[in-house]
């Protein structure tokens, strides 16, 4: 077993559709401030929180460095304080390294995204491919993502059927969960007539624009329990790229998501995933992603999602009982809610969702189109 | 160091940059990214197989691409591994820096590959800098990097007269140092002979902020390798080490106007050298470092923060450029790559400090080496409303 670092304590608001009536600042204020009651940290210089991990993007704030918006919320007056620039389960990650360096003790780490804000996600999404060939194209994280589907669809037997039934559940999961986005429940005639989005992802078939933000308090094994009696443990971490140009790439495979997985399974010594693990956290942008990312993650076979979920693998690997990102999370800040899920369910404090004697939990997610970055985090009772 | 000790040590053993210029449109970022890779690669003689991770850094709004590192995986090399992007502002370039650092020490990567970029033509950086002021506050008010209340301090602090020459002298030993240089953007071939030409003739931008004064925008690219003690032992003959670093910032109001002097309000300079300086026992950093890349944006800025990083007293700091200590060769060798004045890919700048620092310790810097041997090196950061993020180099692992 290798080294480890502690969430002592987390703190989220609601996933809303809007959030209209605050500013992202105060989004993350109604999180510290929580998180700080549980846990009784400080902000001492010595024994308290020194540097802070943030998580946003300046396309999405439209503000240059987005984070210099944030720094009194956070703390980060006087203080250190760095930025995750990609998707926010890789602040887990790289606070595993700060702290495993020697370098920080407690880290305080906070996202927000009000995805509402903006024009179109697709807009800002469209802005991450290059000037010359794809952006002109009109690409962007989701109908990249529609491209993905149809070639996964394929390869996998993924029917309409299963992409239906991926949304129903997702929305009945996300019910007994009150941090999740408040979603009409849907059977699967509706889905399936859903408006057509992007061929093949029906409107129900993606997530919905969402607003949320949270703070979590990270900490060295050694002092761990001055902040929570029940701390949950981060054990591996590993994250992989793809190549950029969708040509060059295989659509419908798992490149990186598998050597992402390899890696964070071998720093926290997870020989079978399938066996070892009992909470799986999956970043589903589209519901075509569940069972391939599963196939990712080592838990369906490779190119039998279809078949995975018809056996009722979602339930039998307890993926994605929040709701998943499916149900709605802010598209930068949903592995952060994938490891917050993983973090109640291992604390024994998932509610009515609970798995009984959960002791260890995977949390996934991807950055850029079609997940060209994949990150997974392994977190243990 | 910081917190507890070091897990293990790191050390620098590869280094790459670009030419810095107004314009590279031979290039597009990728391409850009991909010179100061392979120059990093071959300066290490390592090759992409050898690197465990990519991190990446740079600000999305100069050139507006959303996530840059997913396209730039054409150029960094990155497919297949471990990659991180960390992002702070100005001094984005240290924060990979210091991330590099924290990600090998903590043991979960044994070589890590930063890469710091901007390619400043292809946007507007004014008009990047300005929208970062909050939208229903500050935004009107700002005019990007252009911050005149520095030479205001000064010149009531000295005088006027003496504050513009001495402005006027630190501007012309950095373009001596950047004529040194060959990667640097600027030099013009100054002389201290036109002092008092250039005081009447440089336009002035906002207050007595004069248009020579200030840094430039430019097109860039610079990679550092980092490696765990055990690696750049076997892989390099000179390895500069990583002692520590820290990092201070501040809330986003500046605040310039009718400040309190006895408030820090723009102090985290001082604030984080004190700090760092004192958890590694370092009791006379004037005395103790041999060279200081100091992220140098404007020369008024850079006047007065040379006080605040080595705890000067009076006009100490003044005096150190009007007699050219800051120069090659001089007590304590400022920039002597240019600076930031010389070269200002903003993404890369505060990473070429690091970087800068790390050649001098080497030793083999070309040009702009200084004459006497470098042993200790302090390289600076600076960005958003006034952060500070401080890296210490050390030539020898004896500390």
């Amino acid at each position: 077993m290798g080294k480890r670092i502690a969430i002592c304590g987390v703190a989220q608001i609601k996933n809303e559709p809007a959030y209209d009536h605050m500013r992202f600042q105060n989004m993350l204020l109604e999180c510290l401030e929580p998180v700080m009651e549980q846990t009784k940290v400080t902000f001492d210089l010595d024994k308290g929180i020194r540097n802070i991990i943030t998580c946003s993007d300046d396309v999405f704030d439209a503000r240059t460095i987005s984070d210099n918006g944030v720094t009194d919320v956070t703390g980060a007056h006087f203080r250190g304080e760095e930025k995750m620039a990609q998707e926010s389960i890789n602040g887990l990650g790289y606070a595993m390294a700060s702290i495993l360096s020697g370098h920080d003790d407690v880290i305080l780490f906070m996202g927000h995204c009000k995805e509402s804000q903006g024009e179109s996600r697709r807009m800002a999404t469209n802005l991450a491919y290059d000037p010359f060939y794809c952006r002109p194209l009109g690409m962007d994280f989701q109908n990249v993502d529609a491209l993905q589907a149809r070639a996964y669809m394929e390869k996998s037997g993924v029917t309409d059927n299963h992409l239906a039934k991926i949304v129903v559940r997702s929305r009945k999961n996300a019910k007994m969960n009150p941090y999740a986005r408040e979603n009409k429940l849907v059977d699967e005639k509706e889905v399936l007539n859903s408006p057509m989005y992007l061929d093949p992802l029906r409107e129900l078939y993606v997530y919905p624009v969402t607003d949320w933000a949270y703070a979590m308090i990270l900490c060295c094994e050694e002092r761990a329990r001055e902040f929570t009696k029940k701390p949950v443990w981060i054990t591996g971490y590993g994250s992989c790229i793809d190549r950029y140009f969708l040509g060059d790439r295989d659509l419908s495979g798992n490149f990186s998501l598998k050597n992402a997985a390899q890696r964070a399974y071998e720093k926290a010594g997870i020989k079978d995933p399938k066996k070892d693990i009992q909470v799986f956290e999956l970043s589903d942008h589209a519901a075509h992603q569940l069972p391939m990312w599963a196939e990712g993650v080592g838990i369906a076979e490779e190119g039998k999602g279809g078949k995975w979920i018809d056996e009722g693998g979602m339930d039998k690997y307890n993926v994605n009982l929040s709701g998943g990102q499916l149900n709605g999370n802010p598209l930068l800040l949903g592995g952060a809610a994938r490891a917050i899920e993983c973090y109640y369910q291992l604390s024994g404090q998932a509610g009515e969702r609970q798995v009984k004697g959960a002791k260890k939990a995977v949390a996934q997610a991807a950055t850029g189109g079609a997940g060209q970055h994949q990150a997974v985090l392994v977190m243990e009772a | 160091m910081a917190h507890r000790k070091k897990n293990r040590n790191v050390g620098i053993i590869g280094i790459g940059q670009t030419k810095h210029s107004s314009h590279r449109e031979d290039v597009n970022q990728p391409e850009m990214i991909h010179e100061a890779v392979s120059l990093a690669l071959k300066d290490a003689n390592l090759t992409m197989k050898d690197i465990d991770c990519v991190v990446h850094g740079n600000m999305e709004l100069f050139e507006m691409i959303h996530q840059p590192d997913m396209w730039h995986t054409l150029g960094t090399g990155a497919f297949g591994k471990d990659t991180i992007r960390i992002t702070t502002g100005g001094t984005v370039g240290a924060t990979i820096c210091c991330a590099s650092d924290n990600l090998v020490a903590s043991g979960m990567y044994d070589i890590v590959m930063a890469i710091g970029f901007e390619k400043q033509q292809e946007g507007h950086t004014t008009g990047g800098i300005t929208n970062m002021a909050d939208p229903l506050w500050f935004r009107k008010i700002q005019a990007g990097a252009l911050t005149g209340s520095a030479a205001y301090d000064v010149q009531r602090e000295i005088g006027v007269e003496r504050a513009n020459r001495a402005s006027m002298t630190y501007r012309i030993i950095m373009d001596k140092h950047a004529g040194l240089n060959p990667n640097a953007h600027r030099s013009f071939g100054l002389d201290f002979s036109q002092i008092d030409d250039l005081i009447k003739s440089s336009p002035k931008l906002v207050g007595d902020l004069k248009l020579i004064e200030m840094c430039s925008q430019s097109d860039g690219a610079c990679c550092v390798i980092f490696a765990c003690e055990k690696k750049a032992k076997e892989l390099s003959k000179n390895p500069v080490w990583v002692r520590d670093h820290i990092t201070k910032h501040k809330e986003e109001t500046f605040t310039i106007f009718g400040y309190d002097k006895k408030y820090p309000w723009l102090r985290t300079h001082k604030v984080a050298a004190e700090e760092l300086f004192k958890r590694n026992d370092i009791k006379d950093p004037f005395n103790y470092f041999d060279v200081f890349e100091m992220y140098d944006p404007a020369t008024w800025w850079a006047m007065d923060w040379i006080k605040d990083f080595f705890g000067l007293q009076g006009d100490e700091h003044i005096k150190l450029i009007e007699n050219h200590e800051i120069m090659i060769g001089g007590t304590m060798p400022i920039n002597l790559s240019g600076g930031v004045i010389g070269s200002n890919p903003i993404g890369a700048t505060a990473m070429i400090r690091v970087a800068e620092a790390a050649l001098q310790v080497r030793g083999n810097a070309g040009a702009h080496q200084n004459p006497t041997p470098v042993k200790h090196a302090l390289a600076s950061g600076f960005g958003g409303t006034m952060w500070t993020v401080l890296t210490m180099l050390e030539k020898e692992l004896n500390w």
